[in-house]
């Protein structure tokens, strides 16, 4: 079983179109690997589908790195 | 007994707004507007044009393409957030454009899924022997409610109106619909302004969260569309096309995807006409019959989404 790190990356990549390696745990979505605001609706998506949670919208708006999605996803898993 | 598609039409104005036209008058580009909405150009009413005007040409084509006389008509349904007066409704406006009186016709307010609503009624009409011939109408002059300094909405709209003409049939045709409704979320997407002693009261400008309609508009129509196949029976595999509303390149994608539907499937207008609301279902299903992609016998999705929250699908054999 992957880890959240690895499972967060995977999906960042598929997501944002962007090779696996590019993706820092420091690295910034819209500033670093060219998200615009709708893939970053469509990234919370993917995140909530694959851990099959809720993300609220003003708690979205705060995950704007990789690094904070996976405390985010880490935090609030199987709450 | 069925209802079932007899023909289609749709009518579109002469007058195209290009993004490179609308880039010089708000700060926005081409590429901009292209690679977030999928929208190349879109058309607009003149002055003169009124929605019924719009409805009355679509109309005609699809009673031309259905081989019927205006006179079989028993019921009228148009489908528009734009109607031409606060009353009487633009149905009415339609009926007796085309000539014609006596029978019912009336204007079903849905915004975007308001083609989906139209034609769950007349379908359910038909079925109760309350129509045999109606026509179903998706009309809009939304440049009438653009505000055109706004550059994360005015570039996303259209003007247009489609038609079908569905008639009582012993052959398959709607095989299935569902509609639902969420009045929670009439924050996000709406227009507020109303008529009051004489003066417009509230914004009279469509306003939009464009984020959190993209997400509420991609999981609610996947639900709704697999919910339709389920009623009627039929797996995602067997449907031969999708027709959705066409607001955006990327909730069409999304919506797609959800539904493990190939985009070769995918009926796409949005590039040509924009978002033009209720309008936007029957002009992609009228593109989709008479560029032949969409044949006699196959399986048709057709799913749309709009303020209010309100959305639906109808499922069909064509």
């Amino acid at each position: 079983m992957e880890n959240i790190e690895q499972r967060v990356k995977k999906i960042v990549a598929e997501q944002l179109g962007v090779p696996e390696t590019d993706v820092k745990n420091e690295s910034s979505f819209v500033n670093d690997l060219g998200a615009d605001s709708l893939d970053t609706v469509e990234l919370v998506m993917a995140l909530e589908e694959e851990f099959e949670c809720e993300i609220p919208d003003e708690d979205a708006e705060k995950i704007t790195t990789v690094q904070q999605a996976i405390d985010y996803v880490s935090a609030n898993l199987g709450k | 007994m069925y209802a079932r598609i007899a023909g289609t039409g749709s009518y579109l104005p002469e007058h195209i707004l290009t993004n490179a036209a609308l880039a010089q008058r708000v700060d926005t580009s081409d590429e901009w507007i292209a690679s977030r909405t999928g929208i190349r150009q879109r058309h607009i009413a003149a002055d003169t044009e009124s929605t019924s005007d719009l409805a009355l040409k679509a109309a005609e084509r699809a009673l031309l393409a259905a081989s019927t006389a205006p006179e079989e008509v028993d019921l009228i349904i148009v489908a528009t957030t734009t109607p031409d007066h606060v009353f009487p409704s633009t149905a009415c406006t339609v009926q007796d454009k085309l000539g014609l009186h006596g029978f019912p016709a009336f204007d079903v307010q849905a915004v975007c899924a308001g083609f989906v609503y139209a034609l769950t009624v007349a379908d359910a009409m038909i079925k109760s022997g309350a129509a045999r011939c109606a026509v179903v109408i998706g009309a809009e002059k939304l440049s009438n409610i653009i505000d055109w300094n706004d550059r994360t909405t005015c570039v996303l709209f259209g003007d247009g109106a489609g038609a079908v003409v569905l008639k009582a049939s012993d052959e398959p045709g709607i095989l299935a619909s569902k509609l639902h409704a969420d009045g929670r979320y009439r924050g996000i997407l709406n227009a507020p302004g109303h008529l009051k002693q004489g003066q417009v009261e509230g914004s009279p400008w469509i306003y939009m969260d464009g984020g959190a309609v993209f997400k509420f508009a991609v999981r609610a129509l996947a639900d709704v569309a697999n919910e339709t196949l389920a009623a009627a029976g039929v797996d995602q595999a067997d449907v031969d096309w999708l027709v959705p509303h066409q607001a955006n390149l990327r909730i069409i994608e999304s919506t797609a995807k959800h539904l493990h539907l190939s985009m070769d499937k995918v009926i796409v207008t949005v590039d040509k006409h924009g978002n033009t609301s209720a309008a936007s279902i029957p002009l992609a299903l009228d593109e989709g019959v008479r560029t032949g992609k969409i044949q006699r016998g196959q399986t048709v999705l057709l799913e749309g989404i709009g303020g209010g929250f309100a959305w639906g699908s109808v499922l069909f054999e064509f």
